[in-house]
């Protein structure tokens, strides 16, 4: 196996007497594409909210490459190369598809006063550059959306404006990409052709490791190496899909939940 | 290629009509002509039917316009060549002061609106573009206003110029006061925050001496490049009213905050206050400091009512804490609201309306702050993006490649 990037220790977050995460211990490999599933309310999203800082764990760690990480701000998350998608979009809809993005790549944008209000000419070269690694992105991850580039966000599709929070979290080339639930909202073909170009997408970039939150269990199956099963905050099961899928206590979990 | 469209064409969700340059640039100067004459007509006429007819006329002729699809040219003009129409607007009011030369009132109104607009656009980079409340703008053009009187009364030195850009940093720096309490509160707690630090502000003026207590301060004229503002126009020329100059630096003020506030809009800083405004957590979540832009467009914004205020102050002579009410702060706030949150042309038509129409009709005079009221809930309630809706960014325009 692969050396893991991202490791964490007992981690707990409790809201009041509530523990939406109790005790993970969690790991992530380079280049894993690792499906994070369990019914509604297990945790999925607490996990990810503690990675990038935006819950701080009552206890536990996180840790990336070995470096513990544990309760940095979101700033700080992003700038060591993770980055994320919203359950519940959260795009700037008033924004065009380009704004959007290229608030994605913060990390390349350069903030000096003079190379922003008044320099104009240095100013028109960034942005050119930054439009054209947009539109680039948006090519290669999916044909027809580089068309949409300067439109705004209110006007695309569901589908799209998923595309569009994936590509935003893609565009600063991060280490890790986590995923909550892309599929919420969309339709079961929809849901089909944005897994075809994420794997695509993995395809060319195999150090990329992604977390992908499901609710529904097949829809991991095509595209995960392996999964992890929460269920009230705990980890009830990991490994290869087919396997945790006949494990007893999934299958609980999830019957359980209908 | 999407880039080479962006760097050389306008670029917005509508669909833009292709003109000559010859075009454009006529069409602009048709556009302002016609603004210019409305302005004209708002300040110089008096009578309430008058005005009356005027407020009437001008929607049904801009609906008329539009439904003759003559508007989209206008706008599209407008957007191609936005430093031509800037400097065409602004040739043109300098000419309306020069044909008002002699009316002191419409001159007095004209300043004043043009020093609204000035800090309405400060309001717009707070509250437009940051999300920021500021209920307080008054407090801070007030700032701006004692800061002028006092420096110029003590530095005789120093260029009034220099006083103007002091006045403005004076205010700026108070207003830092606020940023953690602004910070650390969100929506109705930072508005109280505001408005509690304007009713602070008048207190401490009225109760402190230094600063004249209740009765205020003499405020000495401007004097910029040799020019002194009492003796406005040489009287060779036919001299003019005392408030001409003031009309032009006001005009020229209005002007370098409107441009201001575009190139903001148009680079990084206002694509991330942008996104501070719109989504914390998402614009967290990639790296964007909320509160580096949140400070940012707090000073620029009380920077601009500042400088507003030191205008004003040695263009009235005279200043008292009475003079900076919380209704006015109100008042700047609805032209905000009114002309279109965020959209900094807008403010112009809003405080153009907000200021002139209550000098001209007493009832609106009367029950000033109710009527404002009652529009803010009609604009909030049926056009809650304002007279003239934001539009998206646009970082660069014109032919230039
Ligand atoms: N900010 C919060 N304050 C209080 N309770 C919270 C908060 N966020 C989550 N919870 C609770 O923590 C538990 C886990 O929620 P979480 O959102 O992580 O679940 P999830 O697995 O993402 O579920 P879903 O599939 O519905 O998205 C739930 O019981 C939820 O009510
Ligand atoms: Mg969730």
């Amino acid at each position: 196996m692969r050396p893991a990037v991202l490791k964490t220790e007992d981690l707990t977050v409790k809201f009041g007497g509530l523990k939406a995460l109790n005790g993970l211990d969690f790991e992530l490999c380079e280049g894993q594409f690792l499906g994070l599933i369990g019914p509604n309310g297990s945790g999925k999203t607490t996990f990810f909210n503690a990675l990038t800082g935006i819950y701080r764990p009552a206890s536990g760690n996180v840790f990336l490459h070995g470096k513990d990480i544990t309760g940095v701000s979101p700033n700080k998350v992003y700038g060591y190369g993770i980055t994320r998608t919203f359950q519940r979009l959260r795009l700037a809809t008033s924004l065009s598809v380009l704004d959007n993005l290229i608030i994605g790549n913060q990390r390349n944008l350069n903030f000096g006063i003079w190379r922003n209000i008044f320099d104009r000419k240095y100013f028109k070269s960034q942005l050119k550059e930054q439009t054209e690694i947009a539109e680039d992105l948006l090519r290669r991850f999916s044909p027809d959306l580089a068309a949409l580039l300067l439109k705004p966000i209110s006007s695309l599709s569901m589908i799209d404006r998923r595309r569009v929070e994936v590509c935003r979290a893609l565009i600063s080339e991060p280490k890790i990409l986590l995923l909550d639930e892309p599929s919420a909202g969309m339709t079961p073909d929809e849901t089909r052709a944005l897994m075809d170009e994420l794997q695509g997408w993995r395809a060319q970039h195999p150090t990329l490791s992604t977390i992908l939150i499901e609710h529904e269990m097949e829809l991991i199956n095509k595209v995960s190496d392996t999964c992890v099963v929460l269920n009230y905050g705990e980890k009830i099961a990991e490994g290869k899909y087919s396997d945790v899928s006949n494990n007893p206590s999934v299958r609980a979990a999830y019957l359980g939940e209908d | 290629m999407a880039a080479n469209r962006l760097v050389g064409r306008p670029v917005s969700g509508e669909s833009l009509i292709p003109m000559s340059q010859l075009k454009t640039q006529l069409v602009i100067l048709i556009g302002i002509s016609l603004s210019v004459i409305v302005l004209y007509g708002f300040l110089y006429l008096e009578h309430e039917w008058e005005i009356g007819l005027l407020l009437v006329t001008l929607p049904v002729a801009i609906l008329l316009l539009k439904r003759a699809n003559m508007l989209i040219y206008f706008q599209t003009a407008a957007r191609m060549m936005p430093r031509f129409t800037l400097v065409s607007f602004v040739l043109g009011v300098l000419a309306l002061i020069l044909l008002l030369r002699h009316e002191h009132f419409a001159l007095l109104m004209l300043t004043t609106v043009l020093l609204y607009v000035t800090v309405s656009l400060g309001l717009t980079i707070q509250f437009g573009f940051a999300g920021l409340v500021n209920f307080a703008a008054i407090a801070f053009f007030g700032i701006g206003a004692y800061s002028m009187a006092v420096l110029n009364h003590n530095f005789h030195a120093v260029p009034d110029l220099v006083i103007i850009l002091f006045s403005g940093l004076i205010s700026a720096l108070l207003g830092a006061l606020l940023i953690l309490p602004i910070l650390r509160t969100r929506g109705h707690y930072a508005a109280l925050i505001t408005i509690a630090f304007g009713i602070l502000l008048r207190t401490f003026l009225e109760v402190n001496d230094v600063f004249g207590g209740p009765q205020g301060l003499k405020v000495d004229g401007l004097e910029i490049l040799g020019w002194d503002f009492a003796n406005s126009f040489p009287s060779v020329l036919g001299g003019g009213s005392f408030y001409m100059a003031y009309a032009i630096a006001a005009l020229l003020l209005a002007a370098a905050a409107y441009l201001l506030t575009r190139l903001i809009e148009a680079s990084w800083f206002g694509l991330n206050m942008d996104s501070v405004r719109l989504d914390e957590v998402a614009s967290a979540s990639f790296g964007i400091n909320a509160p580096r832009w949140k400070i940012t467009a707090f000073m620029v914004g009380n920077f601009f009512a500042g400088l507003a205020g030191a205008v004003y102050a040695a263009m009235s002579g005279f200043i008292a804490p009475a003079s900076f009410n919380f209704a006015d702060s109100l008042l700047l706030v609805s032209i905000v609201l009114l002309g279109g949150i965020g959209n900094a042309v807008a403010v112009i038509p809003a405080a153009l309306l907000i200021v002139v129409l209550p000098e001209k009709f007493q009832v609106i005079q009367e029950y000033r702050l109710l009527l404002f009221g009652i529009v803010v809930i009609l604009i909030l309630r049926f056009r809650p993006n304002g007279l003239i809706p934001r539009g998206l960014r646009q970082y660069f325009t014109g032919s230039s490649a």
